[in-house]
């Protein structure tokens, strides 16, 4: 079996507002999924409905195999949830804190102890293990609930925001524990995130949630090429051939938008100057380059730029929140 | 059910819970007050004539109006022992069960009400535990507690009533057929109502304070029995302990399923 998470047309309402609106979605083993959306798009709720804590009005889903509602408990014992807010026991001890977990997830008594201090010791929080939480600071809390999310050695990751109010260095050492995770060991990682970044970094393939809707899936550079048609690319070439270069490319076919940039490197025949060029699609360019080699500008070097999930992400939400500029820029 | 989830659970609560100065000094005070301190003044009240706005005489046509079943029993005793026995034994039977129910309740409060207030609710909720296994370890927490506390109380009460009193008394006179049958039949009883109650309260509570606003109101049937004593209405018979035990028992059995209704994870999600 290749699925880790299956639903067809997953539907969550509160009150008359859809959270989650008929989700049809496939997530493998092993992969790192990352679920995008901005606040209130139905990232937590859909965690939640797929790890049986809530009731879908519609639809089905099936996780590792097992249908979350009937079979929670069973479920819930192979997955962990880092849930949004680090919700610890601020009275008790980070030890503490961790003790209870490990009996409720049923970490063998016996090994309840070592695999506590195993995963402080991992997590750096050693020295503090013994204070009460509410003397953590938030990374450090952060990482206190990995630990516990990691207690039972879970096959499958859900982690809502896990770096959402880290400060860098934090929100760095956390990206490296999930790469680590997926890649060392093999978990299936289902990674709620706003952070496109991050998602970038750290994703095989990524759903765009939209008002409850999963409105894209496919891996970042699937989504550019298909959502992302605009193209930015540099050209170098000769200095003096600026102007001449952008009064030609203007009347090419395809192009948006041609600025100069700042260069510094130099060629044999003298000082080179750089453009940004903005162009419809990926084939333009080589229309251009004809264009410009049969003017006698010469190009000494073409870059274009992989479009990135923050371009997929502002393509795709350009269409619902402003439609009159994307009208515009066409 | 899985006893080590449910024991984590209520073991977690309790260590919780007990660091709440809100939770633990109405628990620590109520007994010392109640069972430490009025045993003496109800002791030394005929002494005095005048303790809690009562003199001899007044005792006198108040037992007058007091139903058969109690004059008989107070007949028993010389009228030097007969304002103690009053006080001692029957009046503060029903404040004995304060005990228990604001033990419960105020645990309850911060264990349910608190817990959501403080968010660590929702991590509960994804761990393989059942709703059930659950509800049931966050019940058995201040239920375990009510009983340590009226166990304490009562032993407290014991000493103290025999201390005070003994010497008019004659002998060990306390604790009575019908307070045995109060302390091991009513009080566990009265607990899981305080508890019950709270358990409902906390739904739709913002957090501990106003679960432990609202849920005062447990103590009002108490005050009730304390009242219906008073005008005569009533009396702490063995009897009407029995049955009293008996009502609450049912009592709890309703409030406990209502309350494991709504104590499901949807509805705890939903709500959060
Ligand atoms: N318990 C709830 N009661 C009412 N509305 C809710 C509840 N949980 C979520 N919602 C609504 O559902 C939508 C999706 O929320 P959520 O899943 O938390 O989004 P995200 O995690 O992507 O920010 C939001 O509009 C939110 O207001
Ligand atoms: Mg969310």
């Amino acid at each position: 079996m290749s699925a880790a998470i299956i639903t067809h047309n997953l539907t969550r309402r509160f009150g008359d507002k859809i959270a989650v609106d008929g989700l049809t979605l496939e997530v493998r083993v092993g992969e790192v999924f990352g679920f995008l959306g901005h606040n209130g798009a139905g990232k937590t709720t859909t965690v939640r409905l797929l790890n049986g804590v809530l009731e879908p009005h519609a639809g089905k889903a099936y996780v590792l195999g097992l249908d979350p509602l009937a079979d929670g408990p069973a479920l819930r014992a192979r997955t962990g949830v880092l849930t949004e807010s680090a919700a610890l026991d601020a009275r008790l001890s980070g030890r503490e804190n961790l003790l209870v977990y490990a009996d409720l997830f049923g970490v063998p008594q016996r090994q309840s102890d070592s695999r506590v201090s195993e995963l402080l010791d991992f997590f750096g929080l050693s020295d503090s293990a013994d204070l009460k939480v509410a003397a953590y600071s938030t990374g450090m809390r952060q990482r206190l609930a990995l630990a516990r999310t990691l207690l039972h050695d879970p096959e499958l990751l859900f982690l809502d925001e896990p770096t959402a109010g880290l400060d860098p260095l934090a929100a760095r050492q956390t990206h490296r524990l999930i790469a680590a995770l997926a890649r060392q060991k093999g978990r299936t990682v289902f990674l709620c995130t706003h952070n496109l970044v991050e998602a970038q970094r750290l994703c095989d393939r990524v759903g765009v949630m939209e008002r409850g809707r999963l409105v894209a899936v496919g891996t970042p550079t699937e989504l550019a090429a298909r959502y992302v048609q605009q193209v930015q690319v540099e050209i170098e070439i000769a200095a003096e051939h600026i102007e001449a270069a952008i009064e030609l490319l203007s009347h090419a076919s395809g192009l948006l938008t041609a600025r100069p940039q700042p260069s510094a490197d130099q060629a044999p025949g003298g000082p080179l100057g750089a453009l940004s060029l903005r162009v419809t699609g990926r084939e333009a360019i080589p229309d251009m380059l004809a264009l410009l080699t049969r003017h006698g500008v010469r190009v000494y070097r073409l870059t274009p730029h992989e479009p990135s999930l923050e371009d997929v992400y502002f393509a795709l939400h350009a269409g619902a929140a402003e439609p009159s500029q994307q009208e515009h820029t066409r | 059910m899985n006893r080590r989830a449910v024991s984590a659970i209520a073991r977690k609560d309790l260590k919780v819970v007990l660091q709440n100065k809100g939770v633990v000094l109405p628990i620590l005070i109520a007994p010392l007050v109640l069972f430490g301190a009025l045993p003496w003044m109800a002791a030394l009240a005929p002494n005095l004539a005048n303790v809690g706005g009562m003199n001899v005489n007044e005792l006198r046509e108040l037992l007058a109006h007091m139903p058969e079943g109690l004059r008989t029993e107070m007949a028993l005793y010389t009228p030097d022992q007969q304002p103690i026995v009053f006080f001692l034994v029957y009046m503060l039977a029903p404040l004995f069960l304060i005990l228990p129910v604001m033990t419960s309740s105020v645990m309850a409060a911060d264990s349910f009400a608190g817990e959501r207030e403080r968010r660590t609710l929702e991590t509960l909720l994804y761990t393989p535990t059942t709703d059930r296994e659950l509800f049931v370890g966050k019940l058995l927490a201040p239920w375990l507690a009510a009983m340590v506390v009226s166990a304490v109380g009562f032993v407290l009460y014991v000493v103290m009533a025999n201390a005070a009193a003994g010497r008019v008394m004659g002998s060990l006179f306390f604790p009575t057929l019908m307070w045995v049958v109060l302390v091991v039949w009513v009080a566990p009883a009265a607990a899981g109502f305080g508890l019950a109650t709270m358990v409902l309260v906390s739904v739709r509570a913002q957090g501990f304070q106003d679960a432990y606003q609202v849920g005062s109101i447990v103590v009002l049937p108490l005050l009730l029995l304390l009242f219906g004593q008073i005008s005569g209405v009533m009396y702490f018979s063995i009897g009407a302990v029995l049955l009293l035990g008996l009502g609450l028992w049912v009592t709890d059995v309703v409030l406990i399923w209502a309350g494991s209704r709504v104590f499901r994870r949807g509805r705890l999600i939903a709500r959060s």
